[in-house]
């Protein structure tokens, strides 16, 4: 692999790499990959032995032919020779052997859509286990695993990569079981009729089938190394029209033309690879197909001109030959689907064979909460490889009491939000609700008790009123009102053609920074939890409109504990404790007032931001002037 | 828990949940002559490689035809006991063998080299296109669609320029093997033939049921996508708000749904292999008795049976690829509908023929008259005339909606105006050259969009003359240098999905140092208006008092501190300018400079709350 991950992690300075898969397949990753697929699919024992049983009367109904061809050949040769003195016999023969060949195919014919059918069957009914599995699984996993794995990443293996396992059930190891029993009986046929014939006849096989083998193998490899070479002129292509008023503002035409000549051009050069790959394996089996079948001609057609072989049996040797034709080209495909499979079923199984960091204890019971008290204590936590993000932070809130939090970029403030719902977990001291550790009561009810509001939002492409109520979809439309109301947004949505109906995302309306913010905050309010946390989810909301948002939340968070982690030190003047971070640690610690007081880097940031532009400074200083 | 949606739906109606959406373009066009006429055009310039091309598949296709006449001549003349007319025949089995191979790897290198190269010309011309149409178009258009275009279309595209030539070699053999049996004997040929009508109505019956049942399974498995990368993405918000249980239950309804369309589809897909086999079977059968009858009656030899079976087999394969390729046709054609569409989007900002190179011109931005908008029934700015003089730095305020960004925008010819003219450097924008105007105008916008890249590559852009060296010292000059050299790579530190590993306002840093390095004569200025924490706050404001020096400059202000900077500050309401003059004047003219002032507001966007409907629609 070209990377591990792992149920854990580090932020900071290490992006998600978009990039997916490793550009090599090896043949352990398929010893070790394919078995665990095909067992997945032994576990519908019913179907798959209805698309074996059908395949296999199929390939035998199929290896009919050739012996009913070169019967009727014969008969018709007999016919000649016997005059019109036995006509009725031969005729008669010559009838049966036809009824024979329409029954060989319908049987053939019902057989093939069978196998194919059941096939298909199976392989989506795996699909389907292991869709709902990987859905999972993605749920559980915690923060630190979705800090360290590019969602594209993920994405590509829920799709591709489960495809990729699904068609190996349906057409790789099918076809591959197909191949072998045509293959088999037919060699069998071949060889029991006349062994130099049918060696000859065969030869094409072992060529044919290693030259498309490897092809198939190498097919996947060039495909592997075009899609990452893809994935970069997507990069290109999508950060260019993301970025079109950089790209304009800077005239940078040429330049990016330049980015995306690179990038195309290699990718056009390795698909010339790949064509001249797979042109080369086609033509070593039609090469090898037709040498066998000329020097099979030359050697029978010279026995027919002794008299020591019948043309019949010429023409059922030749007639197996072109039977073995079509599936043999099915090569190719297998060894491709199973080194497809192999590389995307690793990749799949790596992430659910995962133990989330984060999970119930065995002994796990529902929070029961009675004062309602958050404890911080002793609390130091780390991403693992890096240094120690918090250390020794200890701090309490009771309902109805709010806790703000400041502190430069990467000091922690986040941290701190994210392990208080046990989104992390902390490496050292303890988180407690009125006594109960967090770690040992269930996982739902501490997020339904914590409600966590973050400064980044992500609204669903669905209705304004879904987003609203997504922490609680039954809730009522008074409530989903009431929420927009407090967050200083029922206005404005009341004002929208559709209202709460209105979509938002990609093909809805576009709501402005703060307008999200504000439709975030209303979806935090929405369930009521008992511990509001605000991560800095106010900082692209103007001050006025925050103030109100404010106003509106005291109101209905007045019996909750809240912590309020901003940027904007007006938005933190009511806390009852502010606790100033830096590096992990609490510097500072006390009211607004006393931190004014004392002089340290709170009293410099406040006065740096009175200091700063707001309009609100503007009109005290003109008073003054 | 089982089924946490039916559960509780029973008490209190149906829940307001969703999960992903799936909405697609049209998937099968109809045939359309100019479209298909159009795309020939991109075959144009490979000519020589398409003729070439369609030479070896009339080349295979004749191969494959004679094979089974030299295998049933073969099989004739060691039935008569002639030794040397089968090695005759033998030895032209052995060289139409050589020959099918080498003219089938030459359709086939030469028609799928063909098939990537015009869809690269295709994805470049597009790709090229969407540089030069007007920014109004790119406002409009969501980045995603325009990439399902770019992506999806263009490898629809290319399915059926893979499979035409291939397409071309199924009707020739058709026709071919259709004549070659009537050729060696008509009576038997016609009646082998009449299984032919029976297959192709049978298709053409079962084709729009299959076609239909594949939209559905294409739908839900769509479906199924993008509710999984819908949860994938948001999948913080899900845990936050504990949606797990009830998001897999919709999702487990999205997989059913999906597992019921993919079977049917595969139903659909393999009822037609026994219609198949039976009719191939039929047709074989009449081989049989009807050849054997014939050589009974002497008119036929043996080896000719023995051809026709083999014909036989090869005969339905060409069917089955054309009516494939119908489909296949039909998807290109919507796809091309919707590529022709992209490319025939007017480019109405272009180098006039005689454009001038500002050389030596005076760093002065004027506006005389300006009407414009975006939607020329309702102007945005109303005859607009300013003046702003070399290395003189005017601040742009107002409330959102009333015209800044038009006026920068109009300034840096994104848009034209529509009536009045725009001056820079005493020339009207529309006789510059873009390239020399790009040069004269540099540009910080609001959102400081960054490239996958390294930090270096980010602050040197378009600028590929400088040197490591100037970069540093641009970063240094707008205090980015001691953040940069604190990560762990410094300036070779690659930022991530557009600069997500370094904060808001350090991205704005590299901006400006971005900026910096093009060193303009002109710098247009959109101050980002929150989001950055006061820590970093001072370093911008140290930064753009380094940028503002010896320069002209039009800044969208918003900051106080950048607004006293100013040499004049202009006001603007409802696309007209309302008051100009310096911060001391404004006030004493008591207008609406000092209202915004005095109205406690973080900033001027605040004000006009009937503004937030605007700013939601004009997206």
């Amino acid at each position: 692999m070209a990377f591990s991950i792992s149920d854990s992690g580090a932020l900071g300075n290490v992006p998600p790499t978009p990039v997916t898969g490793p550009a090599k397949v090896d043949v352990s990753q398929m010893r070790r990959v394919l078995p665990r697929i095909t067992a997945l699919a032994l576990r519908y024992p019913g179907g798959l032995t209805l698309a074996i049983g059908c395949s296999l009367g199929a390939a035998v109904a199929n290896l009919t032919l050739p012996r009913l061809f070169g019967a009727a050949v014969d008969q018709a040769q007999t016919l000649l020779k016997a005059g019109p003195a036995h006509a009725t016999q031969a005729q008669a023969a010559l009838w049966a052997t036809a009824i024979l060949v329409i029954g060989a195919t319908v049987v053939r014919g019902l057989l093939t859509m069978f196998a194919g059918y059941m096939g298909e069957y199976v392989s989506q009914q795996v699909a389907y286990d292991l869709r709902l599995k990987y859905f999972q699984q993605l749920q559980r996993l915690s923060f630190g695993f979705h800090d360290r794995v590019h969602s594209g990443d993920l994405i590509t293996r829920g799709m591709l990569d489960l495809e990729g396992a699904r068609v190996f059930i349906q057409n790789g190891a099918m076809q591959a079981l197909t191949l072998v029993m045509l293959v088999g009986f037919a060699s069998y046929m071949m060889l029991s009729a006349d062994v130099v014939m049918g060696l000859i006849g065969l030869t094409f096989v072992p060529v044919a089938s290693i030259a498309l083998g490897r092809m198939g193998f190498l097919l996947r490899v060039a495909w592997l190394r075009i899609q990452k070479l893809m994935a970069i002129l997507t990069l290109t292509m999508e950060e260019n029209l993301q970025g079109i008023r950089v790209v304009r503002a800077f005239g940078a035409k040429t330049f990016e033309m330049s980015k995306f000549d690179k990038a195309s051009i290699d990718a056009l050069n390795l698909a010339y690879q790949r064509i001249l790959l797979r042109c080369r394996g086609v033509s070593v089996m039609t090469i090898s197909f037709y040498s066998a079948m000329t020097i099979l001609l030359w050697y029978g057609g010279h026995m027919v001109v002794n008299g020591s072989l019948t043309s019949g049996r010429l023409t059922e040797f030749l007639t197996y030959m072109s039977l073995m034709q079509s599936p043999i080209r099915q090569v190719a495909m297998i060894f491709n689907s199973a080194a497809r499979a192999s590389s995307g079923g690793e990749r799949l199984f790596e992430v659910l064979d995962l133990t989330p960091e984060i999970a119930d204890a065995p002994a796990a019971k529902p929070l029961t909460p009675s004062q309602g008290v958050l404890r911080f204590d002793h609390v130091g936590f780390s991403y693992v490889g890096a240094a120690p993000a918090l250390s020794c932070i200890s701090f309490e809130v009771r309902p109805g009491q709010t806790l703000g939090i400041v502190g430069p970029p990467g000091s922690g403030k986040s941290t701190i939000a994210n392990l208080a719902a046990r989104f992390y977990e902390v490496t050292e001291g303890s988180i407690t609700i009125d006594g109960q550790d967090i770690r040992s009561v269930t996982l739902d009810s501490l997020r339904g008790y914590v409600g966590l509001i973050q400064q980044e939002t992500f609204l669903f492409d669905s209705s304004i009123g879904n987003n609203v109520a997504y922490a609680d979809p039954w809730t009522t439309d008074e409530r989903i009102a009431g929420a927009a109301a407090t967050a200083q947004l029922h206005d404005h949505i009341a004002g929208l053609p559709d209202a709460y109906e209105t979509r938002v995302g990609e093909r809805g309306v576009a709501l402005s920074g703060g307008q999200r913010q504000r439709l975030s905050i209303a979806r935090g309010v929405t369930p009521e939890p008992s511990v509001m946390i605000f991560d800095d989810s106010a900082a692209a909301i103007d001050a006025v409109t925050e103030r109100r948002v404010r106003d509106a939340l005291a109101q209905a968070t007045k019996t909750k504990a809240t912590i309020v982690i901003a940027h904007r030190l007006s938005s933190l003047q009511h806390a009852d404790e502010i606790i100033v971070l830096d590096k992990g640690r609490i510097v500072e610690r006390g009211s607004h007032r006393d931190l004014v007081a004392r002089g340290g880097i709170y009293a410099d940031l406040y006065a740096m931001q009175s200091h700063a532009a707001t309009i609100g400074a503007a009109e005290r200083e003109t008073e003054e002037a | 828990m089982s089924d946490p949606l039916a559960g509780a739906a029973s008490s209190t109606g149906v829940p307001r949940a969703t999960l992903g959406s799936a909405e697609g373009d049209d998937v099968f066009g109809t045939f359309d002559t100019r479209v298909a006429r159009r795309f020939l055009g991109f075959l144009r310039p490979h000519g020589r490689d398409l003729a070439w091309a369609q030479i070896a598949v009339l080349a295979a296709a004749a191969c494959q035809v004679a094979i089974p006449a030299l295998i049933g001549g073969a099989v004739n003349a060691a039935v008569a006991m002639d030794g040397h007319r089968l090695d005759v025949a033998l030895l032209g089995l052995a060289g139409l063998g050589g020959a099918l191979t080498l003219a089938a790897f030459l359709e086939q290198w030469l028609s799928a080299r063909l098939a990537q190269r015009v869809i690269f010309d295709i994805r470049r011309r597009m790709f090229a296109h969407f540089q030069d149409v007007s920014l109004s178009f790119m406002d409009k258009t969501h980045v995603g669609r325009i990439m399902s275009r770019l992506q999806g279309d263009v490898s629809a595209l290319q399915d059926l320029l893979e499979s035409s030539t291939g397409a071309l070699g199924d009707v020739v053999m058709l026709i071919g093997i259709t004549s070659v049996l009537l050729a060696m004997d008509w009576k038997l040929g016609l009646l082998t033939l009449t299984v032919l009508p029976l297959l192709i109505g049978a298709r053409a019956i079962w084709l729009p049921y299959s076609k239909r049942s594949f939209l559905v399974a294409r739908e839900a498995s769509s479906a199924a996508n993008s509710a999984l990368a819908e949860n994938i993405n948001g999948v913080r918000t899900v845990q936050e708000t504990r949606r797990e249980a009830v998001n897999f239950a919709l999702y487990r309804e999205k997989g059913l749904e999906n597992f019921r369309a993919q079977v049917g589809a595969a139903w659909m897909g393999q009822i037609m292999t026994p219609m198949v086999d039976v009719l191939t079977g039929l047709a074989m059968a009449i081989v049989i008795v009807g050849g054997g009858q014939a050589v009974l009656g002497g008119r036929l030899q043996v080896g000719v049976m023995v051809a026709f079976i083999f014909y036989l087999q090869r005969f339905f394969e060409p069917v089955r690829m054309l009516s494939m390729q119908y489909t296949v046709m039909q998807r290109a054609m919507a796809a091309a509908h919707r590529i022709f569409e992209v490319l025939d989007v007017p480019v109405t900002i272009r180098d006039a023929p005689d454009a001038i190179v500002l050389k030596n011109a005076p760093a002065a931005v004027e506006f005389r008259n300006v009407t414009f908008g975006y939607d020329a029934a309702r102007p945005i700015l109303h005859d607009i005339n300013l003046t702003v003089r070399p290395r003189e730095v005017v601040a742009l305020v107002g409330p959102t909606g009333s015209g800044k960004t038009s006026i920068i925008a109009l300034a840096r010819r994104f848009y034209e105006a529509d009536q009045g003219q725009v001056l820079v450097g005493g020339h009207d924008v529309r006789e510059i050259s873009l390239d020399s105007l790009g040069e004269t105008i540099g540009m910080v916008l609001q959102d400081p969009f960054l490239f996958t890249g390294t930090i270096e590559e980010n602050i040197r852009y378009n600028a590929r003359g400088a040197t490591t060296h100037d970069v540093i010292a641009a970063a240094k000059a707008v205090s980015a240098h001691d953040f940069i050299s604190d990560l762990p790579e410094g300036y070779q530190t690659r930022l991530g999905q557009r600069g997500r590993n370094v904060s808001m306002g350090q991205r704005q840093l590299i901006s400006f140092a971005r900026a910096l390095v093009a060193d303009p004569q002109i710098l247009i200025l959109d101050e980002a208006t929150a989001n950055i924490d006061s820590f970093t706050e001072q370093a911008i404001q140290k930064a753009l008092k380094v940028l503002f020096t010896g320069r002209t400059c039009i800044v969208i202000a918003h900051r106080l501190a950048t607004i006293r900077e100013a040499d004049n500050i202009v006001v603007l309401r409802q696309g007209r300018i309302l008051e100009q003059g310096s911060h001391g004047d404004l006030i004493r003219l008591g207008g609406l400079y000092h209202q915004l002032c005095a109205s406690a507001h973080a900033s001027f966007d605040d004000c006009a709350k009937a503004d937030d409907l605007a700013f939601a629609t004009r997206t």
